[in-house]
């Protein structure tokens, strides 16, 4: 069972974002970089189907050199090898696709076969949901998306979706693509030895040419009404009566 | 002619296609659009009608009993072939986005997920959220026709006054592989007789001010008596104190209660992704400067600790009073 996942290196954005004065991008001078919380699981899940089936295990994203950050602590956390295409700037839902799956077939013409591609439900930046779809239709593979729950069973992967009334199962044939969602497991944490290991394992670089976006971004701009007017209610215990009327107020007494 | 997907059930047609029915007659100038649903929507025609569609394709195919993504977009794909809309536009549910994603893989074609401004034009501009809604993007869809989804609860339905919409039957054609994902088999979810946190009226949740899982007993306490839904943020959940399904935020649950009690919360940008649908936002935190306040409406600076059980007290005392 060889398994890909796809992540995508963000800003840790904390309290508030800041964007540049071009309003392009978001300033990140001061800010740590992580992968989104679903790709998280992925990566979890990656290592815990490589542990029960065997195989290997492979992660692979599109963004800057820096983005070898990300790549290290995936594989600190069990992942065997990385893929990173350097892209300078932000590449749209389709083209990043496309490089993806580029990748995937001069990883096939290399002997490496994908049984299962793994993606997060959606980027926490961009949020396009469309990444891993765009992929699977290229690669004329199953995609489903969103998934709380992922058994291996054979040639087949059965999979659980939540939705609001529980939850939808679908069961499809290897190889496929999956996105999952935050929930789907509890990550661990990557260990010293772990980290120690993830600096000498293999990272293949590359460098896909540029396209033009099709989905071209203009500018950013923060949604009206931030930082609104705070009503401070008290300080402490002394504040319950405060508190009370204001529930009151609301009709939730 | 703009194509607008909706769903429906029992003759209604539910709220956020309404919302993106309204956002496709924004868009359509004095074009028509119309509306297609899978299933027999004739019950709906009414519904379509005032909404804005003056025409419905009620999708038949008896594979299509359960969902089946990449066959609602190949229906959809069939659409665009005859009719050649300007436009295809979804509710950016999470159905609603994956759909379009497939018709956009399908067609090649650029899809912009969540918007909330669209503007006519070659490329038409639109605006979208990022970071579940903590940023907007303005961006040019240089696509034909332009696929997008409506971000939910950012447009207003609106009726039309317009007369029953005409229903017209469409038998698509799908193949095995349009219909090798679907839905199996629903298992449902055990809601354990508690208030569910997307629904529920008053939230209270708990952050890494807790301190454990423990430390949640005086916000299910007060929770308890005010029949609230217990919530938390990530960094409860990633330190294993509470499960995922509890998770206020981008990732997690959104939520829309009357009243938000946010204790012990620090309030990140994905944090607040999650409970900016709040009528009202109390925090409870320590740090005056913590970035919940500033985002909070009402505020009370203190220990969760001690704050939450004199809340719980005072509420007493009201009742018995």
């Amino acid at each position: 069972m060889n398994v890909l996942v796809c992540v995508k290196r963000v800003p840790m954005t904390g309290g508030r974002i800041v964007l540049t004065p071009d309003e392009q991008a978001i300033e990140t001078r001061h800010l740590g970089f992580t992968i989104s919380p679903h790709e998280e699981c992925a990566v979890e899940e990656a290592v815990r189907i490589s542990e029960q089936q065997g195989g290997t295990t492979t992660v692979l994203t599109l963004g800057p050199d820096e983005a070898e950050e990300q790549l290290r602590d995936a594989m600190a956390l069990g992942i065997e090898r990385s893929i990173l295409l350097v892209a300078d700037r932000e590449w749209d839902a389709q083209a990043t696709a496309s490089a993806i799956v580029e990748a995937i077939d001069a990883e096939r013409a290399a002997g490496v076969e994908y049984d299962l591609v793994m993606f997060g439900n959606e980027s926490a930046d961009t949020g396009n949901f469309q990444v891993g779809i765009r992929v699977a239709h290229a690669l004329g593979r199953p995609c489903v998306t969103g998934l709380k729950g992922i058994a291996v069973e054979g040639d087949r992967v059965r999979c659980e979706q939540e939705v609001p009334a529980g939850r939808d199962v679908y069961t499809v044939a290897l190889p496929a693509v999956v996105t999952v969602k935050e929930g789907l497991n509890l990550p661990r944490y990557p260990s010293v030895p772990g980290r120690m290991r993830a600096k000498r394992k293999p990272l293949d670089r590359s460098q896909p040419s540029p396209p033009d976006p099709r989905l071209e971004r203009l500018r950013l701009a923060l949604p009206a009404g931030e930082g609104k007017q705070t009503e401070i209610l008290g300080q402490g215990p002394a504040a319950a009566p405060a508190v009370v009327e204001l529930l009151r107020r609301v009709g939730a007494l | 002619m703009l194509l607008v997907l909706v769903d429906h059930q029992d003759g209604g047609v539910d709220d956020l296609s309404l919302q993106a029915l309204a956002f496709a007659r924004g868009l359509a100038g004095g074009d028509e659009v119309h509306a297609v649903a899978v299933g027999d929507a004739s019950a709906a025609a009414a519904a379509l009608g005032d909404a804005g569609a003056t025409r419905a394709y009620a999708v038949r195919h008896d594979d299509l009993g359960t969902f089946s993504p990449t066959a609602w977009a190949r229906c959809l794909v069939q659409l665009v072939e005859r009719l050649s809309p300007t436009a295809v536009i979804a509710p950016g549910s999470e159905r609603g986005n994956e759909v379009m994603a497939h018709v956009g893989a399908i067609l090649d074609q650029p899809m912009a997920a969540n918007c909330t401004q669209a503007s006519a034009g070659s490329p038409v501009t639109v605006t979208r959220v990022r970071w579940g809604g903590s940023l907007l993007e303005q961006a040019a869809l240089h696509g034909d026709p332009a696929l997008l989804t409506v971000t939910p609860h950012t447009v207003e339905p609106a009726s039309t006054g317009g007369g029953e919409a005409a229903v017209e039957e469409f038998v698509p054609e799908l193949d095995e592989a349009d219909l090798a994902v679907r839905v199996s088999e629903r298992i449902q979810a055990d809601t354990g007789g508690g208030v569910s946190l997307a629904d529920a009226k008053v939230v209270i949740s708990g952050g890494r001010g807790t301190g454990s899982a423990e430390g949640f007993a005086p916000i299910e306490e007060l929770a308890g008596l005010l029949g609230a839904a217990v919530g938390c943020s990530r960094a409860v959940t990633i330190a294993g104190w509470r499960p995922h399904t509890d998770q206020v935020g981008q990732t997690g649950t959104k939520i829309a209660p009357d009243i938000y009690i946010a204790c012990g919360i620090s309030g990140a940008t994905q944090h607040m992704a999650g409970c900016k649908g709040a009528k009202a936002i109390l925090a409870i935190n320590t740090d005056p400067e913590a970035s919940i306040i500033a985002n909070a409406d009402y505020a009370v600076i203190g220990d969760l600790h001690e704050v939450v059980p004199a809340i719980s007290t005072e509420v007493r005392k009201a009742r018995g009073a």
